[in-house]
């Protein structure tokens, strides 16, 4: 027992170990712009546009029914107009961010570890690198770019449909009144809020992005090699999501208090 | 010049190359034979630098390019093209996208170039106007070929074939062979294939190098080793199944 705790803790050093070195290979190599601009383009196509419809439908729902479930609660002590200030606080800073990335790294994610794992075992990566091209420069940089573009963009997306659909549930559904709803809202909602989850974003599109890549240029031979990849690329990136969120909680919200954001 | 010294392999706990030692000199065709699973892609893999070795060296033109990171091999390996034996062509682009891949990240040419090195090159193949059709629309001789020309567009001055005819009916295993032979007189490169149809081998090569139990076996010209009296060899040529070995 003992055995295989030690053996699973070295892979899973040796793994962060791996995946840390190709962050920073990425990173130097997107500095230094070797990668193709039309290659960048297509990934936020990809990951941007082709997500929209995921992206909208859950910002929607998770708007509405924070805001049906906020005013159920606050309606028991009248405080029912602070409703969609408590949807649009948790849209920004946490529900907008941590499930648009969640969604993306489902979609995207997979995706990349599919493409790029396929290519792996029917030997284009090797192809790539007798051509003279680095498999990071290629296939990696382009991706991790259109993440970290692409994200926070959707992010703001999914925040605008929770609140609007929010106000709309409030509104139409509850019967609060509109005015004070919009101004409570507006009162108890701060530039810091949104600041701290485009940060968030911008984060979780890296997390999404390198561990998708990661897991693809890793995968064991195979058609099982390539499936697993592609689970371990969607669980991996979103647990990480996860629980990388409560330590960017915390440290963001020091430090908009500190800086009286 | 390929140099390789005392080159040895192994995964995990199997040994598949073990002190294997030889040099290619500047447009010299040699074909390395030896039975499947013997190490011979490995050792292909090995003098473009996509597999590092245990222990040994391989030297390209007086460099050794076995302490080298992946930035400084894809210099040395722009003077190299390599055939997989699946082609590996990239799937997601069209003949023409895959043929112009070297081209377009390493030249400045304008589109119009481009499509004239590629259209020249396919002719070579013999896959004139085939630009605009995907990889998975064409036959297994016909992706060898788009591998091959994709090899060849930028004019390298080793082209490494990994069983080029493997898969093929002897058709097209001899259109392929005919093939490399063109490339290799018409672009003067050394040209270093991996293959145990003996028919490429004698017709390819000017050497032929034997890889047998991980080790350099027998290295010789096509006359000398197809002549050969050795009982290894010779089994291998006549392609005879040792009855005491248990091959299933």
């Amino acid at each position: 027992m003992n055995f295989f705790a030690n053996q699973w803790f070295s892979d899973w050093l040796a793994g962060l170990g791996r995946i840390t070195l190709l962050a920073r290979e990425s990173v130097a190599s997107a500095f230094t712009f070797k990668f193709n601009r039309r290659d960048l383009l297509y990934q936020i196509y990809f990951i941007g546009i082709k997500s929209q419809s995921v992206v909208l439908v859950t910002g929607a729902f998770t708007g509405m029914v924070l805001a049906a479930q906020t005013y159920y609660q606050f309606h028991r002590v009248k405080m029912d107009t602070a409703t969609l200030a408590v949807v649009s606080v948790s849209m920004c800073s946490e529900l907008g961010p941590v499930l648009t990335a969640l969604m993306v790294a489902g979609r995207v994610g997979a995706s990349m570890a599919a493409e790029i794992g396929t290519m792996r075992v029917t030997e284009q990566i090797d192809a790539l690198r007798t051509l003279a091209t680095h498999p990071v420069d290629y296939l990696v940089v382009p991706r991790l770019l259109a993440s970290n573009i692409a994200l926070p963009l959707l992010t703001v997306e999914a925040m605008a449909m929770g609140i609007g659909a929010g106000y709309l549930v409030g509104v139409y559904l509850m019967g609060i009144d509109p005015t004070y709803l919009w101004d409570n809202m507006l009162k108890y909602s701060h530039d810091s809020d949104v600041q701290i989850g485009l940060i968030k974003s911008i984060v979780y599109g890296g997390i999404i992005a390198l561990i998708g890549c990661y897991k693809g240029l890793t995968c064991g031979l195979g058609a099982q090699g390539v499936g697993r990849a592609t689970t371990e690329a969607v669980v991996y990136a979103s647990i990480t999501i996860l629980i990388t969120n409560f330590f960017l909680t915390l440290t963001l919200e020091q430090l908009a208090v500190m800086l009286d954001l | 010049m390929i140099d390789v010294r005392d080159l040895k392999k192994s995964f995990g706990a199997q040994l598949v190359l073990d002190d294997v030692s030889f040099r290619i000199e500047n447009g010299e065709s040699v074909a390395i034979i030896g039975r499947s699973g013997g190490g011979k892609s490995v050792l292909l893999k090995h003098i473009i630098g996509l597999l590092q070795p245990d222990s040994g060296d391989v030297v390209i033109d007086g460099e050794s390019i076995v302490a080298m990171n992946e930035r400084q091999l894809l210099r040395v390996r722009r003077k190299f093209g390599m055939v997989f034996q699946g082609a590996a062509l990239f799937d997601s682009m069209t003949v023409a996208e895959n043929v112009a891949f070297g081209l377009r990240r390493h030249e400045h040419l304008t589109e119009a170039e481009i499509a004239k090195r590629v259209a020249r090159t396919l002719d070579m193949v013999d896959l004139p106007g085939t630009e605009e059709k995907n990889p998975a629309e064409l036959s297994g001789g016909m992706r060898k070929r788009v591998g091959l020309a994709r090899a060849i567009i930028y004019e390298p001055q080793i082209l490494l074939y990994d069983e080029p005819t493997t898969g093929l009916d002897p058709i097209v295993s001899d259109s392929i062979d005919k093939l490399i032979m063109r490339v290799r007189d018409h672009l003067k490169v050394t040209t270093v294939v991996v293959t145990h149809d003996m028919r490429t081998a004698r017709r390819v090569g000017n050497r032929v190098m034997m890889l047998h139990e991980r080790k350099l076996y027998a290295n010789g010209t096509p006359e000398e080793i197809f002549a050969s009296q050795d009982p290894v060899v010779r089994q291998f040529i006549d392609g005879v199944a040792d009855p005491q070995e248990n091959l299933f």
